[in-house]
């Protein structure tokens, strides 16, 4: 057992750490230029560092599935603070549906552009009548010439006001079973047929949209997978939330910023962290943030060696989600009063108590979670009424 | 990254399941606990055939040399099957003198205790939730005096490695002492409260870190304990919703079970990793390992004896009864949540081990 990358890796560790020494920070210095930063992430793709599951016609590196030289470049390019060519969430999860189910032709006209952020994707999954029980949606679309016209309505598109583009489930069959009339289509937003608003969340900021179709269109050859079929290529985007071990980075970075609360804040005159209650709960969340760590390196080796991860393959999101949740709660009981104040120093803690609880919706509610361990973990049997994407299998 | 078990280990677990699938299934567990047997000597002998005492003891003095995670994945695996063996007491007898005997002391002691020959135990409590070396007040020397509590297996013990103020010494069988079994909760594993009357005694000669060591693989093997008892428990709890079946259906296919159980399995699957971690940095990763032991020790005990709680709520009134075999495991489980001292205990060492 071990857990470092072994010495097969540290040749592959010291290249990577060459390659960066020598182009980043940049020569003039300037790590705020977009050219600088275009021409880095340039460079990394040419190494095969950047986009490595994304073909070389499509301006990605392809390389060979490799989980630990993936996570060696991740740690190497935060320690260098490069640029990572990284693409919004919503990028990430279409890019290898596209690769999956895609056309050629989609393939070459979107990715590039999706790689380099010119074009910048929204999800159009939810509808405020299909959240959990996702196929029952009903935004439609009618094939008129050579033309898909869609009407109805999207929710939760995090980001579309910032999107050029939208990757859309939609009614195309309505008199086929309700998994089997869904088509899969791309849009692009900058139209006139096309409404966003964005919501206000109870933190004041604004992540997601509504977005309305009024006749909107998109050609013909903009439809992923077949007609009908759409469900199926959904299960491939959803395959790709799961996350690895760069999943874990942002609880550890909760957690340092929760001890460094401890620290800061006093109470009765001591710092927080001195009072034992505090010690006990700081422990026991660490313990927790160390079993999901160690867990997922766990499953991280064993999908390396081909073997089963068994029980924890479906409990990541769920852990973290509790996780933090947890984590929020105890920076709740450090700033005392302050959790009133949202122009006071700890907006942010105030911010993360509610941003927390958003975790447990997005992305599969907790109860959505609860019923895929319980079915696909642990075998018990399916409910009647819970399809969930994973249920269907793909073609 | 290889953080797995090598195939040599899976080989070796698999022997000692066998073992255990055969010799030491519910109804044996069972029968031992209600005769309150002090263990199953049988299932124990054979055990040490097949070297599961060993594990750390150096190949020069006839163990295997291995490591403590390979000590650890078997006390997860006699957790699973609740083994009714002195495991525990005994390979922290064994690691101790390996770790603080002297040349003499180890040639005299290591090789019976790696066969199985004499049976070892620790004696560390001193009641009033002391466990630890800086709360020993039993007076060192030659000769002890003195009460210790909660030793396992005392009784039946060929020797006890015993803290004493500052230090380690071995108490072989026949010297002055006497035993009084406690009418313990978890009977799979005795405890006996030991008064020693001027007991000949013959010190070891640990350093302060060696002591610290003792105390990290106690926490681990108790860890690895809990973990297999835990996840075992789950197993079980998962295969009778499958099973049991009301209003005309298992009630496995009831969202409100299925969540619990869900809950259940999230709180106790990814306890492996963590103590996982405690066992190889014990090996390892020397600046985290006390960290770690104290948090696995805290994490797992805490989770197990919930679980065990939440296995009784699952199963409905045969879980509540004597012949259904949850009780075993949750008083198992308040074992492993007390012996050593309790989860805040270790939280409170780990918060200040961590420099917080």
């Amino acid at each position: 057992m071990e857990l470092g990358f072994g010495p097969e890796f540290d040749s592959f560790r010291a290249e990577v750490r060459g390659f960066l020494k020598a182009h980043w920070p940049p020569a003039d210095g300037d790590v705020k230029s977009s050219a600088n930063e275009n021409a880095f992430v340039h460079a990394a793709i040419g190494e095969g560092y950047l986009h490595r599951n994304v073909p070389r016609r499509f301006g990605g590196s392809e390389q060979e599935p490799d989980i630990v030289r993936a996570e060696i470049i991740r740690e190497e390019f935060r320690r260098a603070r490069a640029p990572s060519g990284r693409i919004p969430v919503t990028g990430k999860l279409v890019v290898p549906t596209l690769l999956d189910c895609g056309t050629e032709e989609q393939c070459a006209q979107l990715i590039p552009k999706t790689l380099t952020g010119e074009i910048r994707w929204a999800q159009g999954f939810s509808e405020p009548n299909a959240g959990s029980d996702l196929a029952s949606l009903r935004t439609r679309a009618e094939l008129v010439g050579d033309e898909w016209v869609i009407n109805g309505q999207k929710i939760w598109s995090t980001g579309a006001h910032l999107a050029t583009h939208i990757f859309l489930l939609v009614r195309t069959e309505p008199d086929a079973p309700r998994h089997e009339g869904i088509s899969y289509l791309l849009v692009d937003l900058r139209q006139p047929g096309v409404t966003i608003r964005p919501l206000t969340q109870m933190t004041r900021q604004k992540e997601f949209c509504e977005v309305f179709f009024d006749d909107a269109r998109t050609p013909a050859g903009m439809l992923v997978g077949e007609r009908g079929k759409g469900w199926y290529v959904t299960r491939s985007t959803l395959k790709h939330e799961r996350s690895g071990i760069g999943g874990l980075t942002w609880p550890l970075s909760m957690f340092r910023d929760l001890l460094q609360l401890a620290r800061s804040i006093e109470r009765d005159g001591r710092p927080a962290i001195e009072d034992p209650a505090i010690r006990i709960e700081l422990a026991a969340i660490d313990a927790e943030l160390q079993s999901l760590t160690y867990s997922t390196y766990r499953a991280t080796s064993h999908d390396v060696h081909a073997r089963e991860v068994g029980w924890f393959q479906t409990m990541s999101k769920l852990y973290s989600t509790n996780l933090a949740q947890r984590i929020s709660k105890l920076g709740r009981d450090i700033i005392g009063d302050q959790f009133l104040d949202m122009s006071g120093p700890n907006l942010k803690m105030i911010e993360r108590f509610m941003i927390s609880l958003s975790m447990s919706i997005a992305g599969g509610t907790s109860n959505i979670q609860r019923n895929l361990i319980a079915e696909r973990s642990l075998g018990l049997p399916r409910d009647q009424h819970f399809e969930s994407a994973s249920k269907a299998t793909p073609r | 990254m290889n953080f797995l078990l090598s195939d040599d280990q899976l080989a070796f677990l698999d022997t000692i399941r066998d073992l255990l699938t055969d010799r030491c299934d519910p109804l044996r567990v069972h029968a031992v606990f209600d005769r309150g047997e002090s263990f199953d000597a049988e299932l124990w002998a054979q055990l040490c055939g097949m070297g599961a005492p060993a594990i750390m003891i150096p190949e020069a003095y006839g163990g295997l040399g291995l490591q403590m995670i390979d000590l650890a994945i078997v006390a997860e695996l006699l957790g699973e099957f609740a083994a009714p063996t002195p495991f525990l007491g005994h390979a922290l007898a064994g690691l101790t003198i390996a770790l603080a005997g002297d040349e003499a002391q180890k040639a005299r002691w290591l090789p019976a205790l790696a066969s199985g020959e004499l049976l070892g135990t620790v004696a560390w409590g001193e009641g009033d939730s002391r466990w630890l070396p800086d709360e020993w007040r039993l007076g060192a020397g030659s000769a002890l005096t003195g009460v210790k509590q909660l030793v396992p297996n005392a009784a039946e013990a060929d020797l006890l490695v015993v803290g004493v103020e500052g230090g380690l010494a071995v108490v072989e069988k026949g010297a002055a002492f006497t035993c009084t079994r406690l009418d313990g909760v978890d009977r799979t594993r005795p405890l006996d409260t030991v008064t020693f009357h001027g007991a000949v005694a013959e010190p070891l000669g640990p350093r302060p870190e060696d002591i610290d060591r003792l105390i990290d693989a106690a926490a681990v093997l108790l860890a690895a304990d809990a973990f297999g008892g835990a996840h075992r428990l789950t197993e079980a709890t998962v295969e009778y919703a499958k099973m049991r079946v009301q209003f005309g259906q298992t009630v496995g296919s009831f969202q409100g079970l299925k969540h619990q159980l869900a809950n259940m399995a999230l709180a106790v699957e990814p306890m492996r990793g963590l103590y996982w971690f405690a066992a190889h940095a014990w090996d390892a990763v020397p600046d985290k390992a006390r960290y770690a032991a104290a948090q696995a020790k805290a994490h797992c005990t805490d989770v197990y004896l919930q679980a065990s709680r939440d296995a009784v709520e699952a199963h409905g009134g045969i879980g509540f009864t004597w012949e259904h075999d949850t009780h075993i495991y949750f008083k198992r489980a308040m074992f492993d949540w007390t012996w050593l001292g309790q989860p805040n205990r270790h939280r409170l060492r780990a918060a200040t081990l961590a420099g917080w």
